[in-house]
């Protein structure tokens, strides 16, 4: 994690983002799962939605350091695995094997 | 028993409990209504009614145990509390913490993690006093010289669980940890995963204590059951956390190590509590007819919740339910039916077990009208959160807002019953919170009027 993905991770938590939103599904759940968001929905769109709000996201106010930042921590989160998980097996007795999983 | 008023002090936590969780519910139902209407207190965002409302009901658990454990240990089982003086010390910068972390969240100060949003610096102030109840529980148990009963292990490994998980909780302060997401995310979630058993290890004890009390008899607190479901939680504490974790990317073994320890422990619980209401007489039953109660419910939804515990500790079925509103429900569906139901009980114990006895005659029909509202809605609020979380899973990630409009019915259910809840729980909170007042002015002198209690 380099110093603006750093910068970033403490905006998500100066803003406590963790209350609406979820990486890996683990977090709130009155907005989306962002663990891909960039690779989904793109930087730019990740970017107008923090900038601007959305009907059910309010406009935080961060400013476009702020911006930089997050997006940067976001896009650092999305290259750590796929969420969903895609490409799995699961295995007669219930357990799951993920492509993402450390071979 | 001793009459010193210095064993009263854990009378204060409980006071202080029902507080924290009447007001806890209060920002949850507020949470429930900006769910369905984002504009709702647009002003009071989410972000802080949220944490207001986990920090709270949190504190609610901690501090009736806690409070529990202080009371019990002089009043009933004999032992002069090491340091009345460290209690009190417990108590006071317990309060401060929790007034400066209800600051932060108000003045929108976030730490920012998920459970504990409130600034880490406010952790030392929790490390200390935590220390100073560790230290305050073994110099006084270790008086007594008969092997101890499992709850006295339940509340010691409680104790030194809690501490060693939270430390757990704030390693993402160190580069090593936070750098890397996946080894960030695992360590955080078996942390919070740990830090759960280590609560329910305090929650369970305070059960099992009062099954032993209200039955007369410490067999089931010596017997083998009861140190299985012990040997048994304390394994689940340390390895039972990975269903949080499924989806993340780990090893394998990982999953299926922790898919075969989440079998086991809540079933145990469920059946010496349900053999121990088996054992019991109806004068027993009518003596703490509202405990009795609780703890009846608590075993129900020990039930209800180790079925849906079964299912989301299966790895191919956390696949669909994992991340969606089936999560909440299991959260919700333990620490309302089950802690919440057992710490009422002790409560309720305690108000019976202190009560002078002029003072009361008969269980209380307004508390029988609490406990129904609050378990019917509990039921209803638990059911709509499951649909809503089947409707989550069967979302194939197309936009969110349409998934959360397919939903939406269920969280106006959830919304609704979550409003029943809240007031059922008033009205058992304020019984509970008036007649432990009347305890501690008994205490005192004061003379008391009969009434139900």
């Amino acid at each position: 994690m380099g110093d603006l993905e750093r910068q970033g991770a403490l905006v998500y938590q100066k803003y406590n983002c963790v209350a609406c939103h979820q990486f890996y599904g683990l977090g709130g759940y009155m907005g989306p799962d962002l663990t891909n968001v960039v690779s989904n929905r793109g930087e730019a769109v990740a970017r107008a939605f923090i900038a601007a709000g959305t009907a059910t996201m309010p406009n935080l106010g961060l400013d476009s350091d702020e911006i930089d930042a997050v997006v940067a921590y976001l896009a650092f989160v999305d290259k750590t695995g796929t969420y969903p998980a895609e490409n799995i097996e699961v295995r007669w007795f219930g357990t799951v094997d993920q492509e993402d999983d450390p071979k | 028993m001793m009459s010193n008023g210095d064993t009263f002090a854990g009378l204060r936590f409980m006071r202080l409990g029902m507080l924290a969780l009447a007001v806890g519910m209060f920002f949850g139902v507020i949470g429930g209504f900006q769910f369905l209407f984002p504009d709702f207190l647009r002003e009071f965002l989410f972000t802080k009614t949220r944490p207001l409302h986990v920090s709270l009901v949190v504190a609610w658990i901690f501090l009736i145990a806690i409070g529990g454990i202080y009371h019990y240990l002089p009043r009933q089982c004999g032992m002069k509390l090491y340091s009345t003086r460290a209690v009190n010390w417990h108590f006071w910068v317990f309060v401060a913490t929790g007034l400066a972390i209800l600051g932060c969240y108000l003045s929108g100060q976030f730490g920012g993690r998920e459970y504990f949003a409130f600034p880490p610096i406010l952790s030392i102030p929790i490390f200390l006093t935590w220390i100073l109840f560790g230290i305050n529980y073994f110099m006084t148990v270790r008086q007594d010289k008969e092997p101890w009963p499992v709850y006295y292990w339940m509340w010691g490994t409680g104790i030194v669980f809690f501490f060693i998980t939270y430390t757990e909780a704030h390693l993402y302060l160190i580069p090593y940890f936070r750098d890397t997401m996946v080894r960030e995310i695992m360590v955080q979630w078996k942390s919070y995963g740990a830090l759960t058993g280590s609560w329910n290890m305090l929650v369970y004890g305070t059960a099992l204590y009062l099954a032993t009390r209200i039955g007369g008899s410490d067999r089931y607190a010596r017997s083998k059951m009861a140190f299985g479901l012990y040997f048994l939680g304390f394994f689940n504490l340390i390895f039972g956390w990975a269903h949080h974790t499924y989806l993340v990317p780990s090893e394998t073994w990982i999953r299926t190590f922790a898919y075969f320890v989440s079998m086991t422990e809540l079933f145990i619980f469920g059946k010496i509590i349900w053999d121990w209401r088996s054992s019991l007489e109806d004068w027993q039953k009518n003596q703490f007819c509202n405990a009795y109660r609780f703890l009846f419910a608590a075993d129900i939804w020990v039930f209800i919740n180790l079925g849906l515990a079964l299912v989301i500790s299966v790895p191919a079925l956390n696949l669909f339910t994992h991340g969606t509103h089936i999560t909440v429900a299991h959260a919700m569906g333990s620490t309302i039916g089950i802690n919440t139901m057992i710490l009422l009980a002790s409560i309720f114990y305690v108000i019976r077990q202190e009560l002078p006895q002029h003072v009361h005659a008969d269980c209380s029909p307004q508390i029988s009208f609490g406990f129904w509202t609050a378990n019917i809605s509990l039921a209803v609020f638990f059911t709509a959160l499951i649909l809503a979380g089947v409707g989550k899973g069967m979302y194939d990630g197309a936009s969110f807002q349409d998934m959360m409009f397919s939903i939406r019915p269920f969280l106006i259910v959830f919304t609704l019953s979550g409003v029943t809840l809240m007031v059922g729980i008033w009205i058992v909170l304020w019984h509970g919170f008036r007649l432990i007042g009347v305890v501690q002015r008994a205490e005192h002198g004061a003379e008391a009027q009969p009434e139900p209690a």
